[in-house]
């Protein structure tokens, strides 16, 4: 049976294509100012930036939570903008997503989150959810966890459960909100691992939200660096670590001025001092 | 210079008069919202159930022992201000209208609001702001079939079922001090209030008056959650508002209710 969430006639090697997002909460503050880009299947693209310059909104937008105010969003083929509710659901059905903090429900245990969407969306016998769960907790190491609460995770712990997680129900497309935040480095190389090798080992393909370039510069195959809501740079993990670009350097070597300013705009400090004199 | 202040207060009442009718309009959407997303929710009854069970029979402890106090202080006032024309007989009577009528579904309602409506609000808010809602969205799940609904129809059907439990563990309360502590006559204490209290125009009508209750804190409840601003000083405020409409919206109603129900039959 065809499915339904995927546009039959769309380029077999694109998942996600953006071509001129534009997007702002309101319409005074624009928070992207004409996005395009493209992620190929099977890849592991990250998008990365420095805080709040739109890399999560990016997310939503192709998740459909938000809708740009224009532009075109595809994801396997389908315009999200344009999908009807249910049409839309279809789709998020094939994506699976894990959020900054995991997002895990706080009232289920590890192993009624991952069964989660499981139950919700297939009539499979209760055994099979059991096996298909276990098989999601033992690929992120975890299975021995199932049983504990998400309280009673740590934060690397609770990561890997959302990673389970998301690639319950076998998505051809997960999304990462800022993947590596806040955690260790032991915990952090252990996320960052796990998501090559689910990504190459089912066939998925990946975007990463962060700002931690060295991690994703081990793992990725192509990053996007987002500034001021435009793409600023672009290109392989080899191309970045050889880039001359301003701010890719100032991204890579951490350097605290550049062409992203130390300073909030603000008047001259000395003008400043003037006036209150 | 005054007529700059007088142009501000004005932006100031205008901004708040639409601030606020944006908010009924949000909040009737929601409401709407949540109502067709009922089907959903009672398809799945359990969850429904699990929601009876954390605002109903969770809030038994705080609605039981308030009820049985309310019964004993009524029927020890009641039996000082009766005494005074020697119809202390008639406190059976005078209890359980009392509280069938008025002090059952306000008292239970206004301790519902704040042990369950504020716990319905908390939960949702930290959802949100947690992305929990978010991530089940993004699961092609609707919170407001999973989260919301159930917990409103949870809420609706627990608060008249409080408040009988309320009610008769206030007549209970008023018999143990009246009967057992004062010794009115056993028979007089109930007999009286057999006659009195009439099933249609008392019970029933404090029956209805805890469905209304319960809808308005339950809705209330579940959109201050929902629409909650996801920090934790938005959740804080988002609870208190809660409990301050819900006891507002109780008091409310109930005068309008007694208007409307006791009108013209002589009491």
């Amino acid at each position: 049976m065809p499915d339904a969430s995927v546009d039959p006639t769309c380029p077999t090697d694109i998942a996600v294509s953006l071509r001129g997002v534009r997007y702002g909460y309101d319409r005074r503050r624009p928070i992207l100012k004409g996005i395009d880009m493209t992620i190929p299947r099977g890849k592991l693209v990250a998008i990365m930036g420095t805080s709040g310059s739109g890399k999560t909104t990016i997310l939503r937008l192709i998740g459909g939570q938000l809708r740009p105010q224009a532009g075109e969003i595809t994801v396997a083929g389908r315009e999200v903008p344009k999908l009807e509710r249910d049409e839309l659901f279809a789709l998020r059905r094939r994506i699976g997503m894990l959020f900054q903090f995991g997002a895990l429900f706080t009232d289920m245990t590890v192993f009624d989150n991952i069964a989660f969407p499981l139950r919700e969306h297939t009539e499979l016998p209760p055994d099979l959810i059991r096996d298909l769960v276990l098989m999601k907790l033992n690929a992120v190491g975890l299975r021995g966890a199932a049983r504990l609460r998400p309280s009673e995770l740590s934060g690397g712990m609770a990561r890997r459960v959302a990673l389970a997680r998301a690639i319950a129900l076998d998505p051809m497309l997960v999304m990462y909100d800022e993947p590596f935040a806040g955690l260790d480095p032991i915990s952090l190389g252990i996320v960052g691992q796990l998501i090559r090798r689910l990504n190459d080992a089912l066939g998925i393909t990946s975007v990463i939200v962060t700002h931690d370039i060295y991690e994703s510069l081990k793992i990725v195959d192509y990053i996007y660096f987002v500034s001021d809501g435009r793409i600023v740079a672009e290109g392989a993990p080899d191309v970045v670590r050889a880039s001359s670009d301003p701010f890719v350097r100032q991204f890579v070597d951490g350097a605290p001025d550049g062409p992203v300013p130390f300073h909030y705009p603000a008047t001259p400090l000395l003008e400043e001092f003037a006036r209150g004199a | 210079m005054a007529l700059d202040a007088v142009a501000f207060g004005l932006r100031r009442i205008g901004r708040g008069t639409l601030n606020a009718v944006t908010r009924l309009g949000f909040a009737s959407r929601f409401f709407v919202a949540v109502l067709l997303n009922s089907p959903a929710a009672f398809r799945r009854i359990q969850l429904t159930l699990r929601e009876i069970y954390f605002a109903g029979a969770l809030s038994l402890v705080i609605i039981l022992v308030s009820g049985l106090f309310v019964g004993m202080v009524l029927a020890l006032q009641g039996y000082e201000v009766l005494t005074r024309y020697g119809a202390n007989e008639s406190l059976g009577v005078l209890v359980a209208l009392s509280l069938v009528r008025e002090l059952g579904p306000v008292v239970a309602g206004l301790l519902f609001a704040s042990r369950a409506g504020s716990a319905i609000t908390a939960e949702i808010g930290l959802m949100k702001t947690t992305e929990q809602l978010s991530a089940m969205e993004m699961m092609a799940v609707d919170p407001l079939a999973r989260v919301v609904a159930p917990r409103f129809w949870g809420g609706l059907v627990s608060m008249p079922l409080l408040t009988a439990l309320f009610s008769t563990l206030g007549i209970f309360g008023a018999y143990l001090v009246g009967v057992k502590l004062i010794g009115i006559d056993n028979g007089a204490f109930w007999g009286n209030m057999q006659a009195a209290v009439d099933f249609r125009r008392d019970i029933f009508n404090g029956i209805i008056k805890s469905v209304v209750f319960g809808f308005a804190v339950s809705i209330i409840a579940v959109f201050e959650g929902y629409d909650a601003r996801p920090t934790a000083e938005g959740v804080s405020s988002a609870t208190t508002r809660t409990v301050v409409a819900s006891s507002l919206a109780i008091l409310a109603l109930d005068f309008i209710l007694t208007v409307f129900m006791f009108r013209g039959i002589g009491v």
